[in-house]
C-alpha cells in the first residue's frame, strides 16, 4: 500500500522584511511579502528522500493560512510534492497554536496518514509546538526534531540532538516527525518541477468542510490574547573605534569599566 | 496563596539554573510547587526549597528515560491534577515546550512559549515575549484554562527564599501513548567543562571570520579567560568548525547573558534572533559596515585575529 505522507507547510512574512504588527495584534501580512517558511523546506526535502526510497508514496503538502498561502504550496510542489491542501476561511484570522493544530489535524486526517512531517518551528511564531500537538490531537507518537530521519517497514527512526544527549529514536507508523535544519539541505524546485507544479491539484477546504465551528477557532476561540505589542526601543548607539593597534586593549579598558573583569 | 506548579529541568538532581529562575518567577504569582521526574528527583529538594519551593513532588521510573516526551507530560498532568494550579510554568527548551504544549491541550488552555519575563495581573499572569527576531516586545495572557508559559533561561535573577520544600512522592499511572517513541539509544554530550550557553553570564562567539575550526581555539582562550560560553554562527557550523549545539540564532540556541562579544560575525537576522536581548554587546569586525555594529555597546573595527588575542592577553593581566 502507498506510504501516504502530509507536510504540513506554514507561509510566513520574510524574515529579511520589516515585520510587524496590525491593529488588532496579528501579524500584518499585507506589507511585507510572504513565503514558505524557510524551515519547512526541510520537511518538504526529507519528505521527497523518503518517498524515493519507498516501493509507493504519495506527498501531500497542506498549509492553513490566508489566500497568498497558495505560494508556499506551489512552492513544496516544484520541489516535487505529488499534491496540496489550502485550508483557507476568514475565520481562521487570528488562530493561536491550539487553534491551528485543531485545524490541522482535522484536514490530516480527513486526507489520510501514514506519516505527517514538520518543521522545526515557523519562522515567525517560532514556538516549536505545533508538531507535539499534532501527535497529542492525532494520537499518534512524536518522534521530532530529527537531524536524520528514515522511514524502513513501517518504523520511522531518527537522531534527535538535545541539550544533554543525541537521542536515537524509533515509532511504528502513523507518527508525526519534526525535522531540524541539520537533516540536509533542501533541493531548489527545477524549472521542470516548476512546470509540472502548476498542473497539480490544489484543494481548497474551509471549516466547513472540515465539521468545525467559527468559534473554536480564529481570535474569539483563542487560548492566548496579545495585549500589546510594541517595537523594541533601537539600542542606543555604542562606541565604535578603529583598531590602530591597541583595539583589544581599549576593549579590555571598556569591560573592566562594565565590571566584566 | 495559590500554588504555581514549576517543572524542573535537572541532570540527576542537580538543578540547572533556569529552574530557579522559574522559581523567582512563579513567587510573584503564588507559592511554588515543584514537579522532579526520573533518577535523582529526590535529590532536587534542597536546591528547589532554598529557592522557594514549599513542596517538591517527585516520581521516578524508567519510562521518563526510555520513551520521549509523553510519560513526562502524563506526570505534570498528573500534578496539575493533585495541586490545582493557578499556573503552569515549564523552562523553555525544545524539550520544556512539547511538554508544555501537550498539558495545555489535555487541560484545554492556552499556551505561551519563551517569556522573557512575567508579572501577576488583574486576570492572569501577563508574559512577556519578544518576537520579530526581538525587534518587539509583547504582552500576551492566557484567556482561557489555567495558564501554561515557559520561560526562557536568563529571564530572572536567581533569588534564594527559604521554604519548606516537603517531598511528596506522586501517584503516575502512564497512559497507553506513552510507550509511543522509544530511546533506543542515547549519547550525552561531551563535558567542556565550560559554562552551558543559554545560562552563561558571558558568552563570546565566532563566525565565518574565524576561518578554521583550528582558529576556534583563539575564541575558546578569550571565552575561558572571561569565564565564558563559547557560541558560533550557522557560517561556522555549517563550515564543521564548531558543534552545531553551540550554534547561537534562529535554528540554535537563544542567549541573553551580561555580555554578547561576537567576532568575525556579519550580523544577519537569524544571527540576531538568538543574541539581540544580551544586556551588553560587544563586536569585533574588520568591516566597519558589517550589521553587527548597530547593536553594538562597543565595536572594534578590526582584524579579529590581532584584536581577540590582545583582550585575552590583557584580560588574563587584569587578573594577576
Ligand atoms: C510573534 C508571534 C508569537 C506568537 N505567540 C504565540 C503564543 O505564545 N501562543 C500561541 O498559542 N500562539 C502564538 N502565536 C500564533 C502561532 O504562531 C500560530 O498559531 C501558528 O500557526 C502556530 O505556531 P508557530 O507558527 O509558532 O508554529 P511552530 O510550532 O513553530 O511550527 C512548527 C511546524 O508546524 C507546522 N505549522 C505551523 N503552523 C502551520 C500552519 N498554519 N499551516 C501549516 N503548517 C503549520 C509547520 O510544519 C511548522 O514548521 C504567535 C504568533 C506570532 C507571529
Ligand atoms: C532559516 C534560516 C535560519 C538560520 N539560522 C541561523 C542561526 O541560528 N544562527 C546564525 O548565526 N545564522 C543563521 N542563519 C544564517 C544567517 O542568515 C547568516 O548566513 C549567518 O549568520 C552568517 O554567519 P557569519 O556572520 O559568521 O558569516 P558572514 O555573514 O559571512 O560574516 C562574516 C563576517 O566576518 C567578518 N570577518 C571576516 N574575516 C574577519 C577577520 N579576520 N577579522 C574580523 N572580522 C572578519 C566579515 O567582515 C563578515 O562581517 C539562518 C539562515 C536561515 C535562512
Amino acid at each position: 500500500m502507498s506510504l501516504r505522507i502530509v507536510v504540513t507547510v506554514k507561509y510566513v512574512p520574510d524574515a529579511t522584511g520589516d515585520r510587524h504588527f496590525a491593529d488588532d495584534l496579528t501579524v500584518d501580512r499585507d506589507d511585507v511579502d510572504g513565503l514558505l517558511s524557510e524551515l519547512d523546506e526541510y520537511a518538504v526535502e526529507q519528505a521527497l528522500q523518503i518517498a524515493e526510497d519507498a516501493d509507493d508514496a504519495e506527498i501531500t503538502v497542506l498549509t492553513v493560512g490566508p489566500e497568498d498561502a497558495k505560494d508556499a504550496l506551489r512552492k513544496a510542489l516544484s520541489m516535487g510534492a505529488d499534491k496540496a491542501i489550502h485550508v483557507e476561511d476568514d475565520d481562521l484570522h487570528g488562530t493561536d497554536a491550539i487553534g491551528t493544530s485543531l485545524v490541522l489535524a482535522k484536514a490530516i486526517e480527513k486526507a489520510g496518514f501514514d506519516l505527517v512531517i514538520s518543521g522545526m518551528a515557523s519562522t515567525d511564531g517560532t514556538m516549536g509546538v505545533v508538531p507535539a500537538l499534532l501527535s497529542e490531537r492525532l494520537g499518534v507518537p512524536q518522534v521530532t526534531l530529527l537531524s536524520e530521519v528514515s522511514v524502513e517497514d513501517g518504523t520511522v527512526k531518527g537522531r534527535r540532538d538535545g541539550d544533554a544527549a543525541s537521542e536515537q529514536l524509533e515509532a511504528s507508523l502513523p507518527a508525526v516527525v519534526s525535522v531540524t535544519d541539520q537533516s540536509g539541505e533542501a533541493r531548489y524546485p527545477s524549472f521542470k518541477g516548476i512546470m509540472a507544479a502548476k498542473k497539480k491539484p490544489v484543494e481548497s477546504w474551509d471549516l466547513s468542510d472540515l465539521d468545525l465551528e467559527a468559534e473554536q477557532v480564529g481570535l474569539d476561540g483563542a487560548h492566548t490574547v496579545v495585549d500589546s505589542a510594541a517595537e523594541r526601543p533601537a539600542r542606543t548607539a555604542g562606541t565604535i573605534v578603529k583598531d590602530e593597534g591597541e583595539g583589544g586593549k581599549q576593549l579590555a579598558e571598556f569591560l573592566a569599566g562594565q565590571k566584566f573583569i | 496563596m495559590a500554588e504555581v506548579l514549576v517543572y524542573v529541568d535537572h541532570v540527576d538532581g542537580a538543578v540547572r539554573k533556569p529552574t530557579l529562575e522559574l522559581l523567582t518567577l512563579a513567587r510573584r504569582i503564588g507559592e511554588p510547587v515543584a514537579v522532579a521526574l526520573g533518577s535523582g528527583a529526590e535529590n532536587t529538594a534542597a536546591a528547589l526549597a532554598e529557592h522557594g519551593a514549599v513542596k517538591v513532588l517527585t516520581h521516578d521510573a524508567s519510562e521518563y528515560a526510555d520513551y520521549l516526551v509523553v510519560p513526562k507530560v502524563d506526570a505534570l498532568q498528573a500534578a496539575y491534577e493533585q495541586v490545582s494550579p493557578a499556573a503552569v510554568l515549564v523552562p523553555s527548551s525544545a524539550e520544556g515546550k512539547e511538554i508544555a504544549a501537550r498539558l495545555a491541550l489535555r487541560i484545554g488552555s492556552g499556551i505561551i512559549t519563551d517569556a522573557v519575563d512575567l508579572e501577576a495581573g488583574d486576570s492572569g499572569p501577563v508574559a512577556t515575549q519578544s518576537v520579530f527576531a526581538a525587534s518587539f516586545t509583547t504582552k500576551s495572557r492566557i484567556a482561557k484554562g489555567t495558564p501554561v508559559i515557559t520561560v526562557k533561561p536568563n529571564s530572572a535573577a536567581v533569588e534564594p527564599a527559604a521554604a519548606a520544600g516537603a517531598v511528596e512522592a506522586l501517584a503516575v499511572s502512564f497512559s497507553d501513548k506513552a510507550t509511543g517513541t522509544k530511546v533506543t539509544g542515547r549519547t550525552p554530550r561531551e563535558s567542556t567543562g565550560r559554562p552551558e550557553l543559554t545560562e552563561a553570564a558571558i558568552v563570546v562567539s565566532g563566525g565565518r571570520g574565524v576561518s578554521s575550526a583550528e582558529n576556534f581555539s583563539i575564541i575558546e582562550a578569550l571565552a575561558d579567560s572571561l569565564g565564558a560560553a563559547v557560541g558560533a554562527s550557522r557560517a561556522a557550523v555549517d563550515a564543521g568548525w564548531y558543534p552545531h549545539s553551540n550554534q547561537v540564532g534562529q535554528t540554535g540556541k537563544s542567549v541573553s547573558p551580561q555580555l554578547y562579544i561576537a567576532s568575525g560575525i556579519s550580523g544577519a537576522i537569524q544571527h540576531r534572533a538568538g543574541m539581540q536581548t544580551s544586556k551588553t554587546i560587544v563586536a569585533i569586525n574588520k568591516d566597519a559596515e558589517a550589521p553587527i555594529f548597530d547593536l553594538v555597546d562597543y565595536g572594534v573595527v578590526g582584524d579579529l585575529f590581532d584584536v581577540v588575542p590582545q583582550l585575552t592577553e590583557e584580560v588574563e593581566a587584569r587578573k594577576g
